[in-house]
Formats: C-alpha cells, structure tokens, sequence
C-alpha cells in the first residue's frame, strides 16, 4: 500500500518516461551543439596541412600532425610573447580588480559607514548613465595618455560597480557584525578588521569574483583594439594576436624566408590558425568545468538588489 | 562593570554611527576605489560635452587645453548631421530590432531549458549537458569568429565540405556575403553563446524553490504541468524580471564582438550588422569623425538610461518586489 502510494507520487513529481527521453534527446543535441565547433578546431589544428589543403576543414582529416604546434614553439618570441602577456594581465587585473571591490563593497556594507548612502550613489550611478565610447576614449587615450600601454589593458575594466554590489551582499550576509564589533573593542582598526578577520570569511565570494575576473581579462579583446596600434607587437595580448593573425601570418611567413630555403613553403598556414585558437582556448576550456560551481554560486550570491 | 563600561562606550561611539576616526579609515580604504571610479567613470560623463562641440585634433595641445579653448560650440549641430545621415536608421532598426529578438528569446529559451533539465532523470546527464552548454559563454567572440570561420569559409569551411561531397547546393557559396542567411546566424550565435549561462541563471532560482509547495501540490493531485505553470513559473518572475530590466536597459547597447568580429567585418552584410556600437567604433577609430561619433555614443547612453529607468518603473508597478532599485 505505501510502495503503490510512493509510486504514484513519483509518478506525479515526474515527468512520463516518453517526456523524459525527448528531453534527453534535446540536451544532447544541445551539448553537442555548443561543443562539437571547439572539437573541429581541435581537429583541425591537429590535422597535417596536405589534408586541410586537399579536403578542407573537417572532422576526419587524411592525416594527422602536430607541425603546426611545432611552428608556434618556434616562434616562442612572438606567440610566447603574447601569451606572457594574457597570463601577466590576467594576474595583474584580477588582483587590482579584487581590491578596488573588495574595499568599497565592505565600506557599502558597513551600516555604521557615514558616507554609505552617498558612496552607494556613487556606485550605483554608473550603472544606469556613462559617458559613453567616445568620451572614455578621450580619456584614456588623449588626457592620460594610455594608448600603447599595459595600463591600458587593466585599468579601465578593473572595477565594475556590479561586482561591487554582489560583494557588498555578501558581506552583509555572512559576516556578522558582532565579529567586527568585538574586534573593535579589542582595539583593531578598520583595516587590519578588514584584512585579517572580513577577507579571511569571505573567501568563498572573493573567489567566485576573481573567476569572474580571470576569464574576463583572459578573453579581453577590445582594450587591445582599441587602445594598441600594431606597431605596439610586444604588448599584444594571445586575443589581439588572433584578430590579426591574418597579417600575421604573413608576417611570420615573410620571417620564416631568412631562416631557410625551401622552409617557407613548408609553413603550415591554414592549421597555424587553428592552432593559434587552440592555445588561447585550451586553458579555458581545461579550467573552467571545475571553477563552474563558483560561477554558479557567484551568481546566487548576489541576489543583486541595488 | 566591565561590561557596562564597554557597553557605555559602545553607545556612545561605536553602534549608532560609527566614530569619525571609524568613518576615516574606512575611507581611507575605500579611497583607490573612489579615484578610480572618478577617472573612468565620472571624468568621461563631463567628456560628453564633446558631442557639442565641433572638434578638431590638435597635435602638441593638450586635449583639454584644446577642447575648450580651440573647439567651438556647436550646440545640436552634430546630432543633426547623425540624424540625417544615412547609416542612423539603419543602425537604430538593426540594434533595437535585434536585440527585442534576443531579450525575448533570452528569456524563453533558457527558462524552459532550465526547467526541462531540472526533470531530467538521470542527473549526471544533466550535469554533463550542463557543463557542455556553458562552454561558448567562457569563449570570446574572437575565438568564437574562428569557430564560425572553420563552418562557413568559402574554400575550406565544413559547409562548403559537406555541399561539396553531398552534391547538393553550391560548394563555392560565399557565407560571408550572404545576407539573408546571416540575418537569422545573428540570432542563432547570440542563442548559442548565451543559453548555458542564462540556463543557469534560472536553474539556480528552481533549485531554491521549497520541495515542500510541490508536495503539497502532489497530495492536491497537480500534475507535473501544472505544477510547473502555478508553482515554478511564478517563482521565478522575480528574477526574470531583474533579467529583463537589464536587457532592457541594455535595448541601445549591442554585443560589438557579435557584429563586428563574428562576422569578420564583411562588407556585404553591413546592412544587418552596423548596430549603435559598430558605427561608433568605425567612426571613431576606422574613418575618424569624431564629430558623429561623440554624438551617436552620447545618444546611446542618454536611451539607454531612460529606457532602464522606465523599465524598471513599468516592472515595479505590475509586481512592487519585483524591481531592480
């Protein structure tokens, strides 16, 4: 009687056998969908250039090979280069992003803060107007002079009001403000309240900011498009180096002709490219299923409510 | 006596408002935060008034030595010249246009998504459909360009391939001039790059609905129908609301990376992708006029707040919790 009665509740709290496997089906073409691009450039970029000449991109190429990741590790002063200088950005612009929010979300969530109110203002304003491309522009390129730097690439994407306010509830939630008042009658000042006891609890927010951060930097195209000219090479970022791979490769072709006869020729430019790809993907793609859960809860914490 | 004397102190600083040594320090600590927002928040909402000016590079100047002292005053001179200019319809009807479509399918795909893989019953499938889903929201557009690059390349591209080995179609076919196809690839590359993401935006609202309303449903006989539409879907209004006044507010913005990098700039489809953002960044870096751009840019984000400010007004009046601020 109770088996019959929990099997008739499954029943309900389910769906039919029949919807279930339509579903599955859906998802899986879905899945499959998002990924199988990321597996033909992986092909592709392990495909020999006879193949990709001969049949076009493809999911079964003639033959394999790794040339065309030979050819970058040859290259390891200009694709080396770029990629030195992702990670160097990422690193950089996470932790000057982690401190810029980090700082004003506790200052927001303080309800002893005398300058709350206008503070939260201050923060939230940009959200709803800003000055626009141009204007930014005009800034950072002509006032401060930022064109052709690294600064360029950190600086004005290394706070972001909307990390503030996720910060700001967080630490209204989970740190309680008898800890921080006890530690004021022990005679603590703000800061040290800050760095040793508030950053210490709130590892699991400044981590799931900092992810959000890190894929940012890594990603970033645009700074570099519009702030780097191309004769600024050394500053490229793996991203910017992608966009102008078409002249790029022509370029590494042209320096390839000093080094050896007949080696030119052998350049394999079509899976260069995808190979390219494959570098700045790689570490996204390996990292981000385990930081996925983060992101996730990053996205609960908030419950983002100005 | 230990006791009172803290509590003493405690009322007469520190619980109510905080003693003003407490409000320096904090200040203090938030003070690179207030610079930095001064400089590349604040400084460019005064950098506006470029749009009424009519300026003129000046190499050696200073730019704001040059902007006022040089520069006229045009009053709305700029913005009449935008609004006659032929590439403002179009870019109006392509940013508004496109992103209405995405804002609505934004909403309904994911959110039915979420809720079909939330009855999924194997979960471990769901977790691996999940994880695979959320891969193209980790990727830039750059990466995603080439991804598009290796289907639709004209000599090389798997489409091309495939027309080729099938017989069918034409194995030379020129993707990148295609208008008509692109028109609907635009929709279908924002779905694609925004689903997982967007999908978990919501399943994380469902997995924090209490077990204990669909039981009760079950004991009153609802099917899992029902339930879905009296149960999870007003639940989640919330936070589709917040999600909605964001796109909305985000209606005279559009994703540059989608528009101009996925689609490699091509000329031929410039009638479909020069949104507000393309023409600002073309006028701007590519054929200078910095003139329309500073016009076009300062346009977009006065709309822009209007229309995120409305949006959020009509969404209080229909559900008062609902709101975004």
């Amino acid at each position: 009687m109770a088996k019959k009665q929990q099997d008739a509740a499954l029943k309900y709290s389910r769906v039919s056998p029949t919807a279930n496997v339509i579903f599955s089906l859906i998802f899986i073409l879905l899945a499959l969908l998002c990924f199988l691009p990321a597996l033909l450039v992986c092909i592709v970029s392990f495909s020999s250039e006879a193949s990709v000449l001969h049949k076009g991109y493809s999911f079964f190429p003639d033959a394999w090979s790794i040339d065309s990741y030979a050819y970058l590790a040859r290259q390891a002063d200009y694709v080396g280069r770029a990629f030195l200088n992702s990670i160097g950005i990422t690193v950089v612009g996470t932790c000057f992003g982690l401190i810029l929010c980090s700082t004003m979300g506790y200052a927001l969530s303080r309800p002893n803060y005398r300058l709350r109110g206008f503070f939260t203002w201050f923060v939230f304003i940009p959200m709803l107007f800003s000055g626009g491309l141009v204007a930014s522009y005009m800034i950072n390129a002509q006032v401060l002079g930022l064109k052709n730097t690294y600064w360029v690439l950190i600086l004005p994407i290394c706070c972001s009001s909307f990390y503030i306010i996720i910060m700001r509830t967080f630490f209204q939630t989970t740190v309680p403000d008898a800890i921080i008042e006890s530690a004021k009658i022990d005679g603590a000042r703000q800061i040290r309240i800050f760095v040793q006891i508030v950053l210490p609890i709130s590892l699991p927010a400044i981590a799931t900011i900092g992810l959000f951060y890190t894929f940012a930097y890594w990603n970033d195209w645009m700074m570099a498009k519009y702030y780097l000219n191309s004769n600024a090479q050394n500053l490229f970022p793996l991203q910017y180096v992608l966009i102008s791979l078409e002249s790029n490769i022509d370029f590494l072709t042209r320096n390839q002709q000093f080094m050896g006869p007949g080696e030119a020729s052998n350049i394999p430019s079509e899976t260069i490219r995808m190979a390219m790809v494959m570098v700045g993907v790689i570490p996204i793609a390996c990292s981000y299923p385990f930081f996925q859960k983060y992101f996730i809860s990053g996205l609960t914490i908030g419950a983002v409510k100005g | 006596m230990n006791t009172t004397a803290i509590r003493a102190r405690k009322k007469k600083g520190g619980a109510s408002t905080g003693s003003s040594f407490d409000n320096l320090e904090i200040f203090l600590l938030h003070l690179p935060t207030t610079i930095w927002y001064l400089i590349f928040c604040y400084a460019p909402m005064f950098g506006v008034i470029i749009a009424f000016k009519n300026y003129v590079p000046a190499p050696g100047v200073s730019f704001i030595y040059n902007l006022f002292e040089n520069c006229e005053w045009s009053g709305l001179q700029n913005f009449k010249f935008l609004f006659s200019s032929s590439y403002f319809q179009t870019m109006m009807r392509n940013t508004i246009v496109y992103n209405l479509i995405f804002i609505v399918l934004a909403i309904i795909i994911p959110v039915s998504l979420a809720i079909m893989i939330s009855q999924l019953y194997s979960k471990k499938l769901a977790k691996v459909c999940q994880t695979m889903m959320f891969l193209p929201h980790f990727l830039s557009w750059v990466v995603v360009g080439y991804f598009v690059y290796a289907f639709l390349a004209t000599d090389a591209g798997l489409f091309n391939n495939v027309a080729k080995a099938l017989g069918i179609g034409n194995p030379k076919h020129q993707w990148y001039q295609d208008v008509g196809f692109w028109t609907w690839f635009l929709v279908f590359l924002n779905v694609w790059k925004g689903m997982g993401y967007n999908m978990v935006v919501y399943m994380a609202s469902i997995s924090g609905i209490d077990a204990e309303l669909y039981e009760a449903a079950l004991i009153d006989g609802a099917s899992k129908w029902q339930q879905t539409v009296y149960i999870t879907l007003p639940l989640l209004r919330p936070i589709i609301s917040i999600m909605f006044i964001m796109a909305v507010g985000n209606i005279f913005r559009s994703d540059f990376g989608l528009f101009y990098q996925a689609t490699r700039n091509s000329g031929a489809l410039v009638t479909i992708t020069q949104t507000i953002d393309v023409y600002i960044y073309k006028a701007l870096l590519e054929n200078p006029n910095i003139n329309l751009s500073s016009a076009a840019s300062l346009l977009q984000s006065v709309f822009g707040c209007i229309t995120i400010v409305v949006a959020n007004k009509v969404v209080k009046k229909i559900d008062p919790n609902a709101g975004l601020f």
